[in-house]
């Protein structure tokens, strides 16, 4: 789909990994507490992590940044990390949901999981963000959202603290957008703020 | 309309197609999770739509059984959360040790590693003989690998540094023998736990249990079985009983929450008050 410019998107579901904690640091960190989509974050923790990260990146930004909560509706300006050890899914009336089915790409959370169950339930008013990390998952999930219409950005492979899931998401599609991190706040907002047609 | 809506239209007539046939209710089961399971499972059936495949599912038990493994399987792990199992062993057990016999439902078991961890936890808190863990799930292939209490070797050493983290007394390595590729878990540890198939959604409750221990199973449900699986529970509980849910559960806005007090704020265990408000 043509990246029009009355486009009107309505999430913005992001995969990152190895590099994960500094990267989201500096996206979430610039994004205005008003920011007009709701952010769904997966990053690859460990098991046995509790909401520490979420809290931490709540304190440093504008936006409300949480771990997700079961069943909770999804709202504008906020930030919803993945719980350790759960996948993180989008149900179709607007709200998350989690699974404990088995890793997927040696993830859970997958950012694959997530992708896919989003561009289920947004279509084409989804963008899916592929960030800093090792190993490939998020690239079968950002196709998806590119097929059913939706944005695909991946992060600079050359600006990448680790390169390869850039990388593997690059070899799969054809992004969208392919931006350094300094660039990626000031591009979402761009995003977020058009208004539809007429 | 988009693939998306359309997957979504078959998925429905499907599951009601399966109710209406073999009795499985899976008709209220939260959508995301359960289309991607479905996707799955006709990724490998060799039909190209769950249109296609649904003549054949209604007419043919055996390939009904597939779909319904597909769809059921939860997998888990021996003293998931270790935090969860340390709290029970800490704060938990001294109410369990004041009944002269105690009745443990665990519902949605799966391949019975938390219920084997339940045992563990329980024999080495002195409880032995005096309890019965009755552990239930709507799958009978994942009942029969439960029965059978054998895991792969290679998870052996994430259990072990879970039974560690959720304070154990022993050495865990005592509760298995290796054979090959596989660890064989003590059959003594059996003598404690009924295994047996029960539909949350459609089966009735269980009598005069004092704990019920119902982990990241009603993540899969929707609100309105969520309240049946929960109203269930809260009639099968005694007084004073307990009720363990998963680490991103909450009886928060439940219609039986005003009956429960969670025994420490994050915990996910609930008691069931003596008096009603």
């Amino acid at each position: 789909m043509p990246d029009c410019s009355c486009r009107q998107f309505r999430a913005v579901a992001i995969g990152v990994s190895t590099g994960g904690v500094s990267a989201l640091k500096f996206l979430l960190g610039r994004l205005p507490a008003d920011f007009e989509l709701p952010l769904l974050v997966v990053t690859h923790i460990s098991p046995d992590s509790d909401d520490g990260l979420a809290v931490l990146l709540d304190t440093l930004c504008a936006i409300r940044v949480k771990e997700a909560d079961e069943q909770e509706a999804i709202t504008h300006g906020t930030a919803y990390l993945a719980p350790a050890n759960y996948h993180m899914l989008v149900e179709r009336g607007g709200t998350l949901a989690f699974s404990i089915d088995p890793p997927v790409n040696f993830a859970r959370p997958s950012v694959d999981v997530l992708f896919e169950s989003a561009a289920d339930v947004y279509g084409a008013a989804l963008i899916g963000v592929i960030l800093t990390g090792a190993g490939f998952d998020g690239s079968k999930g950002l196709l998806k959202i590119k097929n059913s219409g939706g944005l695909a950005i991946v992060q600079d492979p050359a600006d990448a603290e680790m390169d390869s899931m850039p990388k593997s998401a690059l070899g799969l599609l054809t992004a969208d957008h392919v931006v350094p991190l300094k660039e990626l706040p000031n591009l979402l907002m761009r995003l977020a703020r058009r208004k539809p047609c007429r | 309309m988009t693939s998306a809506e359309l997957i979504d239209i078959e998925i429905k007539l499907l599951m009601e197609g399966v109710y209406q046939v073999y009795g499985y209710d899976f008709r209220e089961y939260a959508d995301a999770s359960l289309r991607r399971r479905l996707i799955q499972w006709l990724s490998g059936s060799g039909f190209a739509t769950l249109s296609l495949a649904q003549s054949e599912v209604l007419r043919d038990p055996v390939l009904f059984d597939t779909l319904l493994r597909g769809i059921t399987v939860n997998v888990s792990e021996m003293f998931r959360d270790p935090a969860f199992f340390k709290t029970v062993r800490v704060q938990v057990v001294p109410h369990l040790k004041t009944y002269p016999f105690l009745k443990i439902w665990h519902a949605g078991c799966s391949t019975g590693e938390e219920a084997y961890s339940m045992a563990i936890l329980l024999l080495e808190e002195g409880l032995k003989g005096r309890f019965r863990i009755y552990a239930t799930d709507i799958n009978e292939d994942v009942i029969r690998k439960a029965r059978k209490g054998i895991y792969p070797l290679q998870e052996i050493k994430r259990f072990t540094k879970n039974y560690q983290h959720s304070g154990g007394t022993g050495s865990f390595s005592d509760y298995y023998t290796a054979r090959y590729d596989h660890a064989i878990l003590n059959p003594s540890l059996q003598e404690n736990i009924v295994f047996a198939a029960h539909n949350l959604a459609v089966d009735s409750d269980f009598g005069e249990m004092n704990l019920i221990l119902c982990r990241n199973v009603m993540i899969y449900f929707k609100q309105p079985l969520k309240e049946r699986v929960l109203g269930l529970f809260d009639s099968s509980l005694v007084l004073g009983g307990f009720i363990c849910l998963g680490t991103k559960e909450s009886l928060d806005h439940r219609l039986i929450a005003n009956r429960y007090e969670e025994i420490k704020p994050r915990t996910q265990i609930y008691r069931k008050r003596y008096a009603r408000l």
